[in-house]
């Protein structure tokens, strides 16, 4: 493998690993805040990554339909599944995750059987379809574009987490539930608008996904173990821990697949390990007295 | 705590009458298909004994661990390739296999273990999830054990001892199947009863104060996957002599969600319901797949949904459930879930 | 895994071990350098704390003063932050509560949930699994003690409050504790109730030592000999039973803090 290959894979990596962040920021905020596990997280990603290949007719009009139809079409789906989960409230996080664990299983096959078995991928503009040469490497300039729009995204998520009402709440929920009930507002309703910006942010990281990696089949599937990796090195409800985490993770599948197909899950897996065994387990109950 | 693995409040040990009946109902039910003279009856029943034993081992590690898991299919699997490549190197005695499989499995599970029972709930799930990923992703990447996507073919049958003939047909298959599956889930129903169930609940219903009382709960709950995961071992070693090939789909992740689908069906806490729920789960989804093929996914996640909105605590507390509304009308709410607070899971 | 104290059972119930540090560094529970926080917030900072046999010992504090988290600390039910605990001159600060608990360190909850599923008779035969092949008292005489005889079959989640929380005390008191801490056990208690738990308190042997925290100011000057104020995590008073109840200033500190809320009339 070049050198220069291997750069480009390696920014590659970075792009994907911040699609994954923003997929996987919302699934360890609503999982923080709310204890709901969603296992249909990687069903709305691939959603997101379907619409995006389908809707694209190579040019920006379909492009930006594209995004905003799978960004809605997610929001849409976390909706539907935080009025399904809430119905289950009073019997426990655990009924809630299996239960959205059935709706993956139903999902992932509704999208086989509408979108078939092939790996689609989304018709860009002719403008994003070129190389370009950046810093003495050459570059496909959708890629460049995604990695671009990422950046863009995850910074105004950042800024929204952390400069607005709505973002404090958040966090707040993801620190002492008691407390956000105390100061007037349910945290049920900061718990189903986690799942649907969660939903809607899954929606786009699908979409912009698919122009580096394709979707098919195994893309719900992936996503969601992905996720759960990042969400689990990235420490539970953590926001930054998920971002560190995700790029680690985008650039290790990103060069792993690359250079050592056969051992770049067991070295996510490895690293979700060693991440696990050096962190002692949260005190399952807030002693405070 | 939830209220799939909290099952029902009026949990005791059945008595001894209650569990022999049981038995005697298996039993029964087995040589009503077995005197059957439909073979395929026979081969079809002897194929699902298998996944039964492994949603066995699921409810013991859900409902009496009260650990929520994907990840016994690894045990399985480990049993299966085992028995497989015994079989095949020519070693074909049934005790050896069984053996091999079930030491295998709870080498495997305990391996596991040790990471995932210092976790609880929902992150266990999330956790066994990844285990059963790896195991379907080893399973089709490691073609010198597996073979590939293509899997393993005409595996010798076994032999029950030295020198007898290998157990070839239907009726044999599954008379012998039944005998195994019924034998290690009676064992433990009777590992787990008296005292060790007690100990479990505490454990499981109220962690804290279990470990105040000086209770060693991670090296119980540990023991508890361990032996879970030589149950599993064993079914998979059955899924072996039952089919006598296997492909990386058989311990894949289709698998291990409805081995724990027909838990959340039959019931965490009893592990007959969870083999019943099993053999419920298999007929409902063969009769689908020939009528709508390639929507197994979609059957299973439906059954989920239904599973878990419908029937919380499984079948088997059904008449409990039933028993509790009729007596204390449509109107009432339904049991507080207890002690919500020792067991969060976030 | 057991550690023998090296304590005369008869021996008289010391006064203090507070002015005795020598004694609770051989035979008791010594724990110096506790500090404790959940964020920003401090709950509890303490240089030194001990617990000798014989003690009756309560912490009081306005709600929020760190004093369940003490306990705790003390129980390992949660990991010290920073600071050190030697019990009978060993070091047991990594050692978890389950350890602590064969060693002969008991706790009650100050919410006690007990295990709903079980039967009374079976949470206290829990309690005491470890002594099961020699008990001080068999389940049913524990069960006696606490006046839950007639509840022995009942389940533990069907009791009412204060049944449950003499049910916990049960469960601690089978496990043979040499140290016994009580997480408000007086809380939520009928007034037969608390004549009860005081009685119980009362009949344990002279040797255990009993720390517990409280605000109810009855159930503290019927027991407690040695009375430490904890307000906001540190050590706010500490003496005599009699001299801290007299106290100006903490009868000031409950007074002028809106957390405690249930009064005490010292």
């Amino acid at each position: 493998m070049h050198v220069d290959t291997l750069a480009v894979t390696v920014v590659d990596g970075v792009a994907y690993g911040l699609l994954l962040a923003i997929a996987a920021a919302g699934l360890t905020v609503a999982f923080g805040a709310g204890g709901v596990l969603n296992l249909a997280h990687g069903v709305l990603i691939a959603a997101g990554g379907y619409i995006a290949a389908t809707t694209t007719a190579g040019t920006w009009a379909s492009l930006v339909a594209a995004t905003v139809l799978a960004t809605v079409a997610g929001a849409a789906g976390g909706g539907a599944l935080a009025a399904a989960t809430a119905a289950l409230r009073g019997r426990g996080h655990l009924d809630q995750a299996l239960l959205t664990f059935g709706i993956a299983l139903i999902g992932g096959n509704l999208l086989t059987t509408i979108f078939g078995s092939d790996v689609l991928r989304p018709r860009m503009p002719a403008a994003l379809e070129g190389t370009v040469m950046v810093a003495g490497y050459r570059y496909p300039v959708d890629r460049l574009a995604v990695l671009a729009v990422a950046v863009l995204v995850a910074a105004v998520g950042y800024v929204v987490l952390h400069r607005s009402r709505a973002g404090r709440l958040i966090r707040a929920t993801v620190d002492d539930r008691a407390m956000v009930a105390g100061i007037g507002v349910n945290p049920r309703t900061v718990d189903a608008a986690v799942l649907v910006t969660s939903g809607a942010l899954a929606g786009l990281a699908g979409a912009l996904a698919t122009p580096i990696l394709g979707v098919g089949p195994g893309t719900a599937d992936t996503t969601l173990l992905l996720s759960l990796i990042i969400v689990v090195c990235g420490g539970l409800g953590s926001v930054p821990g998920a971002v560190t985490a995700a790029i680690g993770v985008g650039v290790v599948q990103t060069v792993g697949v690359v250079t050592v197909p056969t051992a770049a899950p067991y070295l996510l897996i490895a690293a979700m390990t060693v991440t696990l065994v050096a962190r002692r387990p949260t005190v399952p109950n807030g002693a405070a007295s | 705590m939830s209220a799939f693995t909290q099952a029902f409040a009026a949990d005791r040990t059945p008595p001894l009458l209650k569990r022999g009946a049981t038995a005697a109902f298996a039993a029964g039910a087995v040589t009503a298909v077995a005197m059957s003279p439909a073979s395929y009856l026979h081969t079809t029943v002897a194929r699902m004994l298998p996944l039964a034993l492994l949603a066995v081992s699921v409810a013991v590690v859900t409902g009496h661990a009260g650990l929520p898991t994907l990840g016994q299919v690894a045990p399985y699997a480990v049993g299966a390739y085992l028995t497989a490549r015994l079989a095949l190197t020519g070693i074909d005695l049934a005790a050896v296999h069984l053996l091999t499989a079930a030491i295998g499995g709870a080498v495997v599970a305990g391996l596991i273990g040790t990471v995932l029972v210092r976790y609880r709930g929902t992150v266990f799930l999330m956790l066994s999830l990844a285990v059963a990923e790896v195991t379907a992703i080893t399973a089709g990447q490691w073609r010198a054990v597996s073979g590939g996507t293509d899997g393993l073919a005409g595996i010798p049958a076994p032999r029950l001892l030295p020198g007898l003939p290998p157990l070839h047909g239907d009726r044999t298959v599954l008379l012998y199947a039944a005998t195994i599956a019924v034998a290690a889930t009676f064992v433990a129903v009777w590992l787990l009863r008296g005292d060790r169930r007690m100990l479990l609940t505490a454990a499981r219903t109220n962690e804290d104060r279990a470990r105040a009382s000086g209770h060693l709960v991670y090296a119980n709950l540990w023991m508890v996957h361990t032996a879970a995961g030589g149950l599993a071992g064993i079914a998979g070693a059955l899924l072996i002599h039952t089919h006598r090939w296997i492909t990386p789909a058989d311990v894949g992740f289709g698998v291990a969600a409805l081995a724990l689908l027909a838990v959340v069906i039959g019931g965490a806490r009893s592990l007959i319901g969870a083999a019943v729920g099993a053999v419920i789960v298999l007929i409902v989804r063969d009769i689908v797949a020939v009528e709508v093929p390639g929507h197994a996914p979609l059957l299973l996640g439906t059954l989920f949904v239904i599973g878990v909105y419908l029937l919380p605590g499984g079948l088997t507390a059904l008449p409990t459930r039933l028993r509790r509304q009729l007596s204390a009308g449509p109107h009432s709410a339904p049991p507080a879930p207890a002690n919500a607070s020792v067991r969060r899971t976030s | 895994m057991r550690i023998v104290h090296p304590v005369e059972p008869d021996q008289p119930p010391s006064p203090r071990s507070g002015r005795d540090p020598d004694h609770a560094h051989g035979n008791g529970l010594v724990a110096s350098g506790l500090r404790h926080a959940y964020g920003p917030l401090t709950v509890l900072d303490l240089d030194t704390f001990t617990i000798a046999p014989g003690d009756r010992h309560a912490v009081i504090g306005p709600n929020g003063a760190g004093k369940s988290t003490l306990l705790g600390v003390l129980a390992g039910t949660i990991r010290a932050q920073t600071g050190q605990l030697t019990y009978n001159g060993h070091t047991v600060t990594r050692h978890g509560a389950e350890w602590r608990a064969r060693a002969g360190i008991g706790r009650t909850f100050q919410h006690p949930t007990l295990w709903p599923d079980l039967t009374c008779l079976d949470c206290v035969r829990i309690g005491g699994w470890h002594h099961r092949r020699n008990p001080d008292r068999t389940p049913m005489e524990t069960l006696h003690l606490v006046g839950l005889a007639d509840h022995a079959h009942q389940h533990a989640g069907s009791l009412s409050h204060g049944h449950r929380r003499m049910l916990d005390l049960a469960v601690a008191i089978a496990g043979q504790p040499r140290i016994l801490l009580l997480d408000e056990p007086a809380a939520g208690l009928t007034d037969t109730e608390t004549g009860r738990l005081i009685d119980v308190i009362h009949r344990m042997p002279s040797w255990i030592a009993v720390v517990l925290v409280e605000h109810h100011m009855d159930v503290v000057a019927a027991v407690a000999d040695w009375i430490t104020v904890l307000h906001h995590g540190r050590r706010h008073t500490a003496g005599p039973a009699d001299t801290v109840r007299a106290d100006p200033r903490v009868a000031a500190l409950y007074l002028g803090t809106n957390g405690g809320g249930h009064a005490a009339h010292p």
